[in-house]
């Protein structure tokens, strides 16, 4: 999607810097501190999972949609995810019409990547026949309104909509798949938290607002999964970063995830749960 | 003649009781590196480059003027930047036209390479660079932003730093440097890193897969170690470009 820039005056750059060499923001929070998350869950019925997810002004929707498709060659005996990240233009007066553009390709592909290496969706499950039939999961992810960190906002509400998505059952018979008419939770086992900061002068502060990341220098998104663990990093814009600043950045990552995490709903239990009835056999 | 590859297996072991990877190295070694600077006669600068089996080719051309105009900032270059690779750079043919990973890693290479060059020193025009993976192995956003810096530096482009990349990849519970394609495929994760290696500044990171906060640190550390390698090859292929003209002078 071709943008203009949005601009800020000079002014404004100099009141952030000199608030936060006092250890001050603009919006009055700390540093370290996350503005309030708040998730609604399930907001359009028609979608097999669905999420909405406001990080102070910031707006994100992302529905899950479940269909039949084929396996990648690389992995027969696995289900497919995709994911789609789309910033609408009535979400900023900078957005325009088109397809995505290299911003939101990027959303997408970090939020792709937190939920691949974190396992957060046991694929193995969404087999049917293995090199021939498997659940494909869709999600797409749209920014509704844009104040700063799109991308912990498209995360949340990716990782909030699997969470609570119902797919069929599916039933096979010599070969034959049909769908039956009875839903079971998405195998989704692990709740990957993407933490953003920014870098503004010589000090890192946590999901920027969008006054701050117009100024900012530099970016980078940390997610972290359920045991602590790193699963995906991307440093984004121009701008650089020092190996403390990465340090830093990774530990508060892993203590602030923990704490969004609280608001995210809980795993699905899925000890008893069938996917596929082999009839038959 | 090199060989002819047609499939990638996943060997019992990556890594073996010696500590030997697939293709012999250490866990801490890079692969053999080939660069070859100015190669390109239409370009401003250019570079040619083998890290193991991939071949990358860069190439500037800029400051220069940018159209469509709108696009000019008045106080400094933008910087233009395209990662592509051909369509036979891989064992199934990739469709040549852009994909969203090429897409992505455009963008991330331009935002690794913005902050070493002196944009504002060419107000309303551009810089623009392009990568093309001849053939892939395994780290070539890394190996392309090696190249890319080369490339600038030969385009006399005024620079705060060269900008110089290498994964490190954790494979069988071991990090390791320079992963290629079959570490990349089989192993846990994948962490690219730029730096500008003598202002110590980290300019491109990204990271797949799991690792732990301790493993976290150690493969950054372990990737300063390989850029420092690398930044020594790029300055080295760069003298020898002037001493080439140095000698053939000399003879003449």
């Amino acid at each position: 999607m071709p943008r203009s820039e949005e601009i800020i005056p000079k002014i404004k750059r100099q009141q952030i810097m000199s608030m936060l060499a006092k250890g001050e923001r603009l919006d009055g929070r700390r540093l370290d501190e996350y503005r309030p998350i708040s998730i609604e869950l399930g907001v359009v019925e028609k979608a097999e999972g669905s999420a909405m997810v406001r990080l102070g002004n910031t707006i994100s929707i992302a529905g899950v949609k479940v269909e039949l498709g084929k396996p990648y060659p690389d992995t027969p005996d696995e289900g497919a995810f995709i994911v789609n990240a789309e910033f609408l233009p009535l979400a900023s007066p900078t957005f325009e019409p088109g397809p995505p553009d290299e911003s939101a390709i990027e959303v997408a592909r970090v939020v792709d990547r937190g939920i691949r290496s974190s396992g957060a969706i046991d694929l193995k499950k969404l087999c049917i026949l293995p090199g021939e039939k498997v659940w494909v999961v869709y999600i797409d992810v749209y920014v509704l309104n844009h104040d700063g960190n799109m991308m912990d906002a498209s995360g949340l509400a990716t990782i909030a909509a699997l969470l609570i998505a119902k797919m069929p059952k599916v039933a096979v018979k010599e070969g034959k798949v049909t769908i039956l008419d009875e839903w079971v939770p998405l195998p989704v086992v692990n709740r990957p938290v993407p933490v953003t900061m920014a870098k503004i002068g010589e000090k890192i502060v946590v999901d920027p607002s969008l006054d701050e990341e117009l100024v900012m220098d530099c970016r980078i998104t940390v997610t972290i999964d359920e045991s602590d663990r790193i699963c995906a990093v991307q440093k984004g814009i121009g701008g650089s970063l020092t190996v403390d600043d990465v340090k830093y950045a990774s530990k508060l990552a892993v203590e602030k995830a923990k704490e969004i995490r609280k608001a995210l709903p809980p795993l699905p239990s899925i000890e008893d749960v069938e996917w596929i009835v082999k009839e038959g056999q | 003649m090199s060989q002819l590859v047609r499939k990638v297996e996943r060997p019992p072991r990556l890594i073996d009781e010696e500590g030997r990877r697939a293709d012999g190295r250490k866990v801490d070694e890079l692969r053999r590196i080939k660069i070859e600077v100015g190669v390109l006669k239409n370009a401003d600068g250019s570079c040619y480059l083998e890290q193991g089996r991939n071949k990358i080719m860069a190439a500037v051309y800029g400051p220069r003027e940018l159209h469509p105009r709108h696009l000019a900032m008045p106080d400094r270059a933008i910087l233009r930047c395209r990662y592509h690779m051909v369509p036979f750079s891989v064992l199934e043919r990739k469709s040549p036209a852009p994909t969203r990973r090429e897409i992505e890693l455009s963008k991330v290479i331009r935002e690794a390479l913005e902050p070493a060059i002196f944009l504002e020193y060419f107000p309303r025009t551009t810089i623009d660079v392009f990568i093309e993976v001849i053939q892939a192995d395994g780290g070539t956003r890394c190996a392309g932003i090696t190249a890319a810096a080369v490339a600038l530096a030969d385009a006399g482009i005024p620079m705060r730093d060269l900008v110089a990349a290498i994964a490190v990849g954790k494979v069988e519970g071991q990090l390791v440097l320079d992963p290629m394609d079959l570490e990349d495929r089989y192993g846990e994760a994948d962490m690219p890193v730029a730096m500008m290696p003598s202002l110590g500044k980290i300019t491109l990171l990204q990271a797949d897969g799991l690792m732990t906060l301790e493993e976290f640190e150690k493969a950054l550390e372990l990737a300063m170690r390989g850029i420092k390698e690398i930044y020594n090859k790029q300055k080295e292929a760069l003298r020898e470009k002037y001493l080439a003209i140095k000698r053939e002078v000399e003879v003449t």
